[in-house]
């Protein structure tokens, strides 16, 4: 091997470990702050405002404080499995990156199983909250790992299959060519049923509100990071959840609105602006909603999104291997109607469903 | 309920495997016991609560109050009438104007004391605005309590004006001890009328709003219809009151029913739920402070001029008797038992508060629910540790 090769091999990972870094840690600083000045906007209130121009240091100032704050470890805490486990979450998004087309040359590796690594690795995050949430030995906190376990083995499955019906779409399991396939119309515009139970699956996976159960203040205390304190606590709090999120924005900005494209030929750019709206959607579902309750979230997550997204699978493929010119048409014909009736029915299957409740809670007493 | 031994653990040995909640079968493996409180965020101060647990489900409840006991009863034992009056609102202290002026009603009624009629009026613009208060908190912390941040801040945008209009009156954000015993302290300030009018011309579009956010969510009905359901034959029994009672349908409210000081020349409605489940509890707050904006609209238009008190001797001595005298405070029927020896101070003083009865409830409500409805549940009770634990 010539020096040329290994030089150019050693420039790509140092360049990868920048990328992969520099996501993670932009996004740990702004989405916070962009949350709480967000939210406190829409709950009538400046929110922080005080550090720098408009509270831009605010960030940085939490970040500092948790910094020189001590490092406690419970006395009956699993040690090693205590400090560890902040480490094994952080794998998940920082890995997850990997296959993403960040702009149309620059992807760090172009799987051709990419669909497929983005569900193996994104599998792999729970390990890290449940970890921390036993090895606390805290009642709180083993609650909401164990929440947190069921509640994300849950919700790959939903999401598992709408990759699939993406990869369909494409006819490549490469990430690269799923944006390649978006060159004429994005995906959510052939899929909306798609996009929807992508949205609504991969905030139960990043474990936000309404789907927050595994770390519900008003219940469980912060669940598996009870006993979490100073930078440990920052890793989860700000690190993992945001930086999850937004890779889970960049995966669904890639599956569903075209990747990198945009007019005037595509950039980063693009990419970045998807990512941020994707990201006010959770904001936005963050401060309007309330939690779920469990039973309510695995009966959603089993009953219906399954069932929804099953059917969405099944109708791709067949128009797909039926009528293979006007699959697109007929697939986003199927895809908007089921949408359009599942808004139209689900209010009113909800209604009904509450009535039964109420009338067998007065009869049960 | 068998008591947990030391390791706390229940003794139930070979049963442990085939338990049964409300008829449904149960696969416990090991119980586990939590002791949720004192310090928690959602238990509405310090009320403490031991959780027997299987996995996620509530076997079984044990409320433990007394964290915030100040012996109050016995305080007002060794304290005069006028000075026990300051410690009044310091007890249910979101609503402190209902419990100075249950105490006062007590005192008065003893002395066969006849109020002017600007007194009386201001007395209830003043209860009103204060149960209007308590009921964005009360509203604001159950939203919290189902994890939903918005509407705290929502109500508590608007608690603050009217913590504003209040403070005008009375000098005081909470302790307001405004009643005094043969009227109230103070007359309204001259800027208190066209700020009033001001809020309550505000303030109904506000609960509508809260209402688009809150009450129509799909969310939010999942999580509060059927749950916590109290019949209104147990609600009787129990003895429950306020919005507790009148949810599961009981058209009880101490101001229609008992009429007091001058409500009965007042129009309004006491709202009622139907099924006694945490949305009527909820519904019942919203409609009643909509009840209560009307109150205080009639009562501005129709305020009498003349003196705010009476001229009472500056040391009160009641004759020798006995008497109770209840207010309809946000969170129920507030009473005061007096009984007086013709001395400087009452010789036993009695507090019955609402949230103690509501807590009463706590276990035969709670076992063989979730966690999370456990919270949702004791929120939509909106007890107040205050009050209880005196």
């Amino acid at each position: 091997m010539d020096i040329a090769a290994v030089a150019e091999s050693m420039f790509r990972i140092i360049l990868a470990f920048i990328v992969l870094l520099s996501v993670v840690m932009v996004s740990a600083v702004i989405f916070p702050f962009a949350m709480r000045r967000l939210w406190g906007f829409m709950g009538d209130r400046l929110g922080p405002n005080r550090v720098g121009p408009q509270g831009l240091f605010q960030p940085l100032a939490d970040g500092l404080k948790l910094f020189v704050k001590e490092d406690i470890t419970p006395l009956q805490a699993d040690r090693l499995l205590f400090l560890a486990a902040p480490a094994l979450a952080l794998f998940t998004p920082t890995l997850m990156q990997v296959v993403i087309p960040f702009t149309e040359n620059y992807t760090i590796a172009d799987l051709n199983i990419g669909l497929i690594y983005v569900v193996a690795v994104g599998t792999f995050g729970v390990t890290g909250l449940l970890l921390g949430g036993w090895a606390s030995n805290n009642k709180y906190s083993l609650l909401g790992g164990l929440r947190s376990a069921a509640q994300m083995i849950s919700y790959e499955i939903p999401l598992m299959i709408t990759i699939v019906v993406v990869g369909l779409l494409a006819g490549s399991l490469s990430l690269n060519a799923v944006v390649d396939a978006q060159e004429s119309i994005w995906f959510v515009a052939v899929q909306p049923l798609a996009f929807i139970v992508f949205i609504i699956a991969g905030i139960a996976e990043l474990n936000r509100t309404p789907f927050d159960l595994p770390e519900a203040e008003s219940e469980l205390v912060s669940g598996y990071m009870t006993e979490y304190g100073g930078m440990r606590f920052a890793f989860f709090a700000a690190l993992i959840e945001w930086s999850n999120a937004t890779v889970w924005a960049l995966v669904g900005a890639t599956l569903f609105l075209g990747g990198w494209r945009g007019p005037f030929g595509g950039s980063g750019i693009y990419l970045a602006l998807k990512v941020a709206f994707i990201v006010f959607v959770i904001i936005w579902f963050f401060s309007t909603f309330p939690r779920l309750q469990v039973d309510q979230l695995m009966s959603f997550c089993w009953k219906i999104l399954i069932p929804f997204s099953l059917f969405n699978l099944v109708t791709t493929g067949l128009l797909l291997a039926l009528l293979p010119e006007y699959a697109l048409w007929g697939i986003a014909a199927v895809s908007w109607a089921s949408v359009i009736l599942f808004i139209g029915l689900f209010h009113r299957a909800l209604k009904g469903i509450l009535l039964k409740k109420r009338l067998r809670a007065l009869k049960g007493f | 309920m068998s008591s947990p031994d030391a390791t706390g653990r229940e003794n139930m040995g070979a049963e442990a495997g085939r338990g049964e909640v409300d008829g449904r079968p149960i696969l416990s493996m090991e119980e586990m016991l939590l002791n949720m409180g004192p310090q928690h965020p959602s238990t509405h101060g310090v009320l403490r609560l031991i959780l027997h647990l299987d996995g996620e489900l509530v076997i079984s409840v044990d409320p433990v109050i007394g964290y915030l006991h100040r012996g109050m009863e016995k305080i007002a034992e060794n304290r005069t009438y006028l000075q026990m009056l300051a410690m009044m609102s310091r007890m249910d202290y979101l609503s402190g104007i209902f419990m100075e002026w249950a105490y006062v009603r007590a005192v008065e009624d003893l002395m066969d004391l006849e109020l002017p009629p600007r007194a009386e009026y201001l007395r209830v613009i003043t209860a009103e605005l204060n149960r209007i208060m308590s009921h964005h908190v009360a509203i604001g912390d159950f939203m919290l309590n189902l994890g939903s941040w918005t509407p705290f801040f929502w109500t508590f945008r608007d608690r603050e004006i009217a913590m504003d209009l209040i403070e005008m009156v009375t000098g005081q954000r909470m302790m307001y001890n405004y009643m005094r015993v043969g009227g109230v302290r103070y007359d309204l300030p001259d800027e208190f009328e066209p700020a009033c009018r001001e809020f309550l011309d505000y303030f109904p579009a506000k609960i509508d709003e809260y209402e688009k956010l809150i009450t129509y969510n799909e969310i939010f009905l999942s999580r509060t219809l059927g749950m916590g359901v109290i019949p209104p034959h147990e609600a009787v029994s129990q003895g429950l009151s306020g919005p507790n009672l009148r949810g599961s349908g009981v058209k009880w409210d101490l101001r229609r029913a008992e009429p007091y000081s001058v409500y009965d020349e007042f129009d309004f409605e006491v709202p009622v739920g139907t099924w006694g489940d945490a949305f009527d509890r909820y519904k019942c707050r919203i409609e009643e402070m909509r009840q209560s904006v009307r109150i205080i609209r009639q009562a501005l238009d129709g305020l009498p001029d003349g003196p705010v008190n009476v001229k009472t001797p500056p040391m009160l001595r009641p004759p020798a008797g006995s008497i109770y005298r209840a207010v309809e405070s946000p969170r129920g029927e507030w009473g005061v038992y007096m009984v007086s020896n013709g001395g400087l101070r009452p010789w036993r003083l009695k507090m019955r508060d609402a949230s103690f009865v509501a807590i009463s409830m706590l276990p035969r409500l709670l076992a063989g629910n979730k966690i999370a409805d456990l919270i949702a549940i004791g929120g939509s009770l909106d007890v107040l540790m205050g009050g209880t634990d005196r």
